[in-house]
């Protein structure tokens, strides 16, 4: 499968009044053509800063670049002025933010909101902007799309306006979304319909998708491949079924074990990853994981580990994996 | 809309009544009368003028009496200048203050705003202290230092371009509209940066970025008029009191305008007068809270005004 998108060895700091924050530390991975990838984490474990980064959304300063490369279709993006990034974003590389209620502009009609980015790269009178935003309206399921265009974003209800919100990122048939927690701020019955409608976009459009979300169950049925990030660093990326089945960092498995599940009884409680993650002013040494880990060794307070393969497409950063420590033990 | 309008119109008059009521208690409260001053003058003489403007009877039929009055729209004449009522007092003073008083909102939008805009847009450098060094300045700096300031360093120097007193042609109204106008005007700018700063950090703005719109028109199109509504909301008072007439303004620049008789009555407890403007600027700021109230709906989309009726 050809590549997309490529991010190699990102990372980006935050320069602030205390100091340097490392939100991403050195994140590479790829989103293939028509492919879906989950980007999985935590709050704070940089998913978000990845995800604008690639927009160039992010506020220099206080962020800064400090090394790595985002290729899109052959070029890197960090090389781009700003006036070359504006003909990307939207119509080459659309995204959908995560809460809705407070994405759209109050006090603009949801039709002009729609179309706005289009009319940059379609001339186009107003009568005909309207049809494709009421066009737009349609293909997201939005019901008497022929009046909503003309209505106010708080007419609507949050899953209509996160629908507002893809109709809006759809107009130019970009070829990456970036959905950015799309799913969040939205009822869980909504949620299945918001994920269903991009799914199906996807396959209509030919488009890749890259779904950012800190909630498992909402990239099971909706993901090809899943990238697990904690601290501003990916430990463990694989197919979703490897993810799911066969599960190889510590943190990946406890995730999993944290999903409540249907058949759990009543006095099972919520399972939960005790501890916080660690203060990225001051990353640690070793592994970032090693203070909440129950099976952590020695050698993972002061080194880091190296990516280990399982598969072609799964790999892991974990002490636990590589050879000499499967042997050995716990001694080790 | 209309049955809002006339429900205000109710609300205003309730309000009129009650700024009447406590105007004319404290009124009545404050030590001294119209008619006894400095001058010594013979008590029959005295009680001859209270009787002429019926001070003699009891509080509570002078005030009966003088709410019928203004019922009928007669705020009574002058007890210090026997040839003036207050009618024809607003009559003549309102116009000239009205259109100082415009003249200096116009001023006060037209750059007020842009000030707060370039603050916003260049936060934490020097476009951003510039202008907030002229919005202290404004802020902190009295009419009467700035209208003096204008004079000595402007007016004298301009060689008569720029008279230094007076009320005759548009060159007249030029140095006391800068001085009426710098205050609001420095006021304006701080709050459209605060609103700006706030504004320029929501999400759809973010949104209007990953659109691939340019810096230009996300300013222009989705901050800007998100960030004007605060301004919108302080708009009624900043007009109702510049155009009732400033005081101090008016007195250094010689304007016969409104704004004197709101200090000059209350020191010589001209009764009527005191009324009469009070009511007077209450009436102006009813009339402009209502059309900014108007204005709201039709700039934020989310404000419904027919609701508030259930």
């Amino acid at each position: 499968m050809d590549n997309l998108l490529e991010i190699k060895d990102l990372q980006i700091s935050f320069q602030t009044f205390f100091g340097e924050v490392e939100a991403v530390r050195g994140v590479s991975f790829n989103v293939g053509k028509k492919e879906t990838v989950a980007v999985v984490g935590e709050s704070g474990c940089g998913k978000s800063v990845t995800a604008n980064a690639i927009m160039q959304l992010l506020q220099v300063p206080p962020a800064y670049y400090k090394g790595g490369e985002i290729i899109f279709e052959g070029e890197n993006l960090l090389d781009k002025s700003e006036k070359e990034m504006q003909e990307i974003r939207g119509k080459e590389i659309a995204m959908v933010f995560q809460d809705p209620m407070t994405s759209l502009n109050p006090t603009m009609r949801v039709g002009p909101q729609i179309v706005e980015g289009y009319r940059k790269h379609v001339k186009m009178t107003k009568a005909e902007a309207e049809q494709k935003a009421i066009e737009m309206l349609e293909i997201v399921s939005v019901p008497q799309a022929e009046e909503r265009v003309k209505q106010y974003p708080h007419e609507f209800s949050g899953g209509m306006r996160q629908r507002v919100m893809i109709a809006l990122a759809m107009v130019s048939n970009p070829k990456l979304l970036i959905a950015d927690e799309p799913t969040t701020a939205l009822d869980v019955t909504v949620q299945a319909q918001i994920l269903d409608l991009m799914k199906e976009l996807q396959d209509k459009h030919d488009m890749s998708i890259m779904l950012i979300t800190h909630d498992l169950g909402v990239v099971a049925d909706t993901s090809d491949r899943i990238v697990v990030m904690y601290a501003g660093q990916i430990v463990e990326t694989g197919t979703t079924d490897e993810i799911f089945n066969n599960p190889k960092h510590p943190y990946t498995k406890r995730l999993l074990e944290s999903v409540p599940r249907p058949n759990m009884t009543k006095d099972q409680p919520l399972q939960s990853i005790e501890g916080t993650p660690p203060d990225l002013y001051a990353p640690p040494e070793g592994c970032a994981f090693y203070d909440r880990c129950v099976d952590s060794l020695k050698i993972c307070q002061h080194h880091m580990p190296d990516a280990t393969s399982h598969s072609k497409t799964h790999q892991s950063s974990c002490w636990l994996n590589h050879p000499m420590a499967q042997k050995q033990g716990k001694e080790g | 809309m209309f049955k809002y309008i006339v429900k205000r119109i109710g609300m205003a008059i309730i309000t009129l009544w009650a700024i009447i009521t406590i105007t004319f208690i404290l009124m009545n409260a404050v030590p001294g009368d119209p008619i006894r001053t400095e001058s010594k003058m013979p008590p029959e003489v005295y009680e001859n003028l209270k009787e002429k403007y019926g001070l003699n009877k009891p509080y509570h039929e002078q005030y009966l009496i003088y709410l019928g009055n203004i019922a009928r729209g007669d705020f009574g004449e002058s007890m210090k200048s026997n040839t003036q009522t207050v009618n024809q007092m607003i009559g003549s003073g309102f116009p000239v203050s009205a259109y100082l008083g415009f003249q200096a909102l116009l001023v006060a939008l037209c750059f007020g705003p842009v000030l707060g805009v370039i603050a916003s847009l260049n936060q934490n450098k020097w476009p951003d202290y510039f202008s907030m060094v002229i919005a202290i300045i404004g802020i902190s700096v009295p009419s009467f230092v700035l209208g003096t300031v204008l004079i000595q360093f402007v007016a004298a120097k301009s060689g008569g371009l720029l008279p230094v007193a007076g009320w005759r042609s548009f060159r007249h109204t030029i140095l006391p509209t800068i001085a009426l106008a710098m205050s609001p005007l420095a006021f304006i700018a701080r709050l459209m940066r605060s609103s700006m700063l706030e504004v320029l950090n929501q999400d759809y703005i973010k949104t209007a970025k990953s659109k691939g719109l340019s810096r230009g028109v996300v300013i222009v199109k989705h901050a800007i008029r998100n960030a004007i509504l605060p301004i919108i909301s302080v708009l009624g008072t900043i007009t109702t009191n510049l155009v009732v007439g400033s005081f101090v303004v008016e007195k250094i620049f010689a304007i016969p305008g409104l704004g004197m008789y709101f200090v000059s009555s209350i020191t010589s407890r001209d009764y009527p007068i005191i009324m009469g403007t009070t009511v007077f600027y209450a009436l102006v700021l009813i009339v402009m809270l209502l059309i900014v109230d108007i204005a709201y709906v039709l700039i934020d989309p989310r404000i419904n005004i027919m609701k508030e009726e259930g």
